[in-house]
């Protein structure tokens, strides 16, 4: 072969093999971009248990406390509401919390401990799109209201133990954290290490 | 000019190509001579573009993108810094100015055919500024790290969570930098709104006036101008951009600028009612709380009609997809726009009576989309919104019907004719199912959406095609 003549199958190879080299350059230097974008190691280590001392949460009342920078609602239901919250299974999306997060004791019917039933604690956050639903113990959104949560983003409703209504936005209750009673008016929510209270 | 000015120039021509690009740009680039009203919102969207430039580079001198600081920075702008509040407002008017203008230009496009053949690539370089722009306008809300630049920028986010496969919590994840809207979220949204976007702004800016100077300007006629040349090459209906039409654009930057500045001035956060405002709403006057959401939240006006659409599809086995993909549908349908167009003639001008039906009809559904995402939903306005989304996506999908010239109902087009109809039908069924609506207004939605369809689609399709008026060779006065 002649110096002048231009081997073009060798040119193409040596082309597609420089090009191939260069994209896997290309996607490895993107790595470290990337994953610089994922949660820091601070932000993953922001989750500790947070103590909650309910001392002179009164039934009916409310809670909201902050865990992992989401709030987190303990509810004192009254009796009146945990027998409410057996009328409702029809009107419900997930009455059982089959399709939803909870941790094993708590899916029941209160969605709470067995042993402390009136305590209600659940992530305030809606399940549709993060928006924070209302306490609305007793103004009623519609007719045959029976207390519950309200989100003001897009209307999805929820009874006094967190279950979504049927027909809302929302696809699945909100979800309980983990959570157990470090004596009788302190909750340590984040953690259930030491089994039921 | 002096001889010494003109040396000057002579050197600088042989070292940077400045009278080239002076004459290919603007002294010598023939547009056609029958623009008119619709054709301001081009270079107002560039005067836009700049003012929010400027502005903004002057109110990073000021802002501090963390969560501890960024609401009270930019009330220290609004009250302590010289002349702070002006350029604030500039930027937060400026926004809304530039969807605005936006819009309008996009609906020129859209009554002239400037989106035909050749000038899909403009087009698509288009609907991606448009893009960009909706992410700039989003990242830019969160910064005031207001109620609702934090909740707003929660509803999006979690958009992306919905995204099923276990893709979409990470992503979303990833998007934040965190579980929740935090700190870091304000840290990169700055660097997206400041940086990242801008650039992207620019250069797709860029692209679509190069490609725009490479063919040349459409015009409401539809007429090639480069069709019709005179012996010196230039076109007949063709005069220089530059005195002609920089002189003109300057009148409409004048009416602009007086409109602009007199809700600047007057009516910044562009309040319409005690509690509702559209340009900065007033749930943002309170600083962000992770633990609150405001009593209604609603994106601002610009988004309102997609997010509509988002509110419109009910949840599907138990997941809110669906409606992520319809809102995102709504403006990926954009990009096919070239190619739905089957009529012979661009301009609405020369089309028939079914392109007036369809854009009427459809704009009236996205002034209405933009309505009911400004209020709370309630079950008959999400029906309403229900058919208002059909009418947004029939001007689209039925426009390779409505726009042919000729009855070609055959092929793959039945089967699609087809589907769009039992579509339709199901909708229909879908809404009489629903009992929390009174009869009268399901009847009138069912009514609307039924001549809607057999109108656009039906009647196209296989009895009548679109009346085409013959396009004169050269434009008119009209």
């Amino acid at each position: 072969m002649s110096n002048d003549a231009v081997d073009t199958s060798k040119r193409r190879f040596l082309v597609a093999l420089t090009s191939a080299a260069g994209a896997v350059g290309a996607v490895g230097v993107a790595v470290p971009f990337i994953s610089s974008m994922n949660p820091s190691a601070r932000a993953e280590a922001a989750g500790a248990p947070v103590e909650v001392d309910i001392s002179k949460l009164q039934p009916g009342e409310r809670l909201i406390v902050e865990f992992r920078k989401k709030p987190v609602w303990v509810v004192y239901r009254t009796e009146q509401n945990l027998a409410d919250l057996g009328k409702l299974d029809g009107r419900l999306q997930d009455p059982k919390s089959e399709g939803s997060i909870q941790p094993e004791y708590a899916q029941n019917k209160a969605r709470s401990r067995e042993d402390r039933k009136n305590i209600l604690v659940v992530e305030g956050i809606c399940t549709h799109l993060g928006c924070s639903p209302q306490y609305r113990p007793d103004v009623e959104p519609d007719a045959g209201w029976l207390g519950g949560f309200y989100c003001p983003c897009h209307g999805s409703r929820f009874d006094l133990a967190g279950r979504v209504y049927a027909g809302a936005p929302a696809p699945t209750n909100l979800p309980i954290p983990k959570y157990q009673f470090i004596n009788d008016t302190t909750i340590l929510v984040g953690d259930d290490s030491a089994g039921a209270a | 000019m002096t001889s010494k000015a003109m040396a000057l120039l002579g050197w600088v021509d042989d070292r940077f190509p400045l009278t080239k690009l002076w004459k290919e740009h603007l002294s010598e680039y023939y547009a056609p001579k029958n623009f008119n009203f619709w054709y301001f919102f081009g270079s107002l969207a560039l005067l836009v573009l700049v003012i929010q430039i400027v502005s903004g580079i002057f109110l990073t001198i000021h802002y501090k993108p963390d969560a501890e600081l960024a609401f009270a920075s930019v009330e220290y702008i609004m009250r302590d810094v010289p002349w702070g509040w002006f350029v604030r407002y500039m930027h937060s008017t400026g926004a809304s100015a530039f969807f605005i203008v936006v819009y309008l230009h996009m609906y020129r496009g859209l009554i002239y055919g400037s989106y035909r053949k050749p000038r899909e690539l403009i087009w698509i370089f288009g609907v991606f500024i448009y893009l960009a722009l909706m992410a700039e306008a989003f990242f830019g809300y969160l910064l005031p790290w207001g109620q609702m630049s934090y909740w707003g920028a929660q509803v999006i986010v979690n958009l992306f969570a919905a995204i099923p496969f276990g893709i979409g919590e990470p992503l979303s994840e990833w998007i934040r930098g965190d579980y929740v809207i935090s700190d870091a979220t304000l840290n990169r949204f700055f660097a997206f709104h400041v940086i990242a976007v801008p650039l992207v702004l620019i250069m797709l800016v860029a692209a679509h006036i190069m490609a725009l100077h490479e063919v040349g300007s459409n015009n409401p006629d539809g007429v090639e101008i480069k069709k019709n040349k005179g012996a010196d090459g230039i076109p007949l209906d063709g005069i220089p951009f530059h005195p002609y039409y920089t002189v003109k654009d300057i009148l409409g930057v004048v009416v602009f600028m007086i409109g602009f500045f007199a809700v600047m001035f007057f009516n910044p956060t562009m309040q319409v009612t005690d509690t509702l405002s559209l340009f900065i709403e007033s749930p943002n006057f309170e600083p962000a709380n992770p633990l609150k959401t405001p009593e209604h939240i609603a994106p601002v006006w610009y988004f309102t009609p997609f997010y509509a659409m988002l509110r419109a599809v009910p949840p599907m086995l138990g997941s809110q997809f669906p409606g992520v993909l319809v809102m995102g549908a709504a403006i990926v349908v954009l990009f096919f726009l070239p190619w739905l167009d089957k009529s012979p003639v661009k301009s609405f001008r020369y089309k028939g009576t079914y392109i007036r039906v369809a854009l009427a009809t459809f704009v009236i559904s996205f002034i209405l989309l933009g309505y009911f995402g400004v209020i709370s939903a309630t079950a008959e306005r999400t029906m309403i919104a229900q058919c208002a989304t059909v009418i947004y996506f029939g001007y689209f999908l039925y426009m390779p019907f409505y726009s042919r010239h000729e009855i070609t109902a055959t092929g793959w087009r039945a089967p699609l004719v087809a589907l769009y109809s039992i579509l339709t039908i199901g909708l229909i069924a879908y809404w009489w199912m629903n009992d929390e609506v009174s009869a009268t207004l399901k009847l009138i939605v069912s009514v609307v959406t039924l001549v809607y369809t057999i109108y656009l689609l039906i009647i196209p399709a296989y009895v009548k095609a679109d009346t085409v008026k013959q396009v004169p060779d050269r434009v008119t006065s009209k």
